[in-house]
């Protein structure tokens, strides 16, 4: 069944994202102000959406572990921040290269890119953490409290373009009362947003199965080494 | 100007499928060692259980 599923989604974001490349250099046209680099927004943006669901999805199973002791809600938490941090990346460095054009400098220490560093920063300790901790239930309590501890950042990353005066544009899009960019062009960002979180589905039932495989892998060879 | 703002909006789409090309290489690097880690560990009991029955 979950084979079926990422074998499902791995194809409907493949040809979602197909069309949508299609439609984002071929189609559409450039901005009137930014040129050919504002191409760049149609993967910042899902990529930073993506990330943010990631990484709540990754405190929710945290508190879930907290709460009921099992493994699998450890499992969905790490991978969930995993592949949410690897978003992150994504959606920094892309950010960093249409600043370098659009404001002529690779990176401000504003309130949004900051806050966003902090965030990748936490979830990279996040990581490290886990990689440190061999014995599975203290490192599933010490790492979900991490988790929920970085969540926490991710409200300061939303709201702080509405916050604070910073360097990164406010809101451009309608949902956010934005009204920055036409019809055409808010709809296509959209479509990259469901084909990103598409892919990113059917990663995360691939990693997750790893994660699966990886607890079997740590139980057998207790059992192994058991006298 | 105009070539200096499409060669860097190359880069960015570049320098993002770089980041998920490198994670899918990660995953399949990973998939593969834990097979070889699986079969060792059923050999490990499989030699326990021979050993003690």
């Amino acid at each position: 069944m979950r084979q079926a599923i990422i074998l499902l989604t791995g194809i409907a974001a493949a040809i979602l994202l197909s069309r949508n490349i299609y439609n984002i250099f071929l189609v559409m046209p450039d901005e009137a102000n930014q040129g050919a680099i504002w191409r760049i927004f149609y993967f910042h943006l899902p990529a930073a959406l993506t990330s943010f669901f990631l990484f709540y999805l990754g405190a929710g199973a945290s508190i879930g572990f907290l709460v009921n002791k099992k493994p699998s809600w450890d499992r969905v938490a790490s991978v969930a921040n995993e592949i949410g941090l690897t978003l992150a990346l994504i959606t920094l460095v892309t950010g960093m290269i249409w600043a370098r054009i659009a404001w002529g400098i690779w990176w401000a220490w504003d309130h949004r890119l900051t806050s966003y560093l902090v965030c990748i920063l936490l979830y990279v300790a996040y990581l490290m953490l886990r990689s440190a901790i061999d014995e599975p239930t203290l490192r599933g309590r010490l790492s979900a409290v991490l988790s929920i501890f970085a969540s926490a950042n991710i409200i300061l990353v939303w709201k702080s373009i509405e916050w604070y005066r910073t360097q990164h544009p406010g809101p451009v899009l309608s949902i956010r009362n934005g009204g920055g960019m036409a019809p055409g062009m808010e709809a296509l960002a959209y479509w990259n947003v469901l084909a990103i979180a598409l892919l990113m589905v059917a990663t995360f039932l691939v990693r997750l199965r790893q994660a699966e495989v990886q607890t079997e892998i740590e139980t057998m060879r207790r059992y192994a080494h058991a006298a | 100007m105009d070539e200096r703002n499409f060669a860097y909006m190359a880069y960015g789409f570049i320098a993002a499928w770089l980041i998920v090309v490198v994670y899918v290489l990660t995953l399949a690097t990973r998939e593969k060692k834990l097979r070889s880690e699986l079969e060792r560990v059923r050999y490990m009991i499989e030699a326990r259980d021979k050993k003690s029955s």
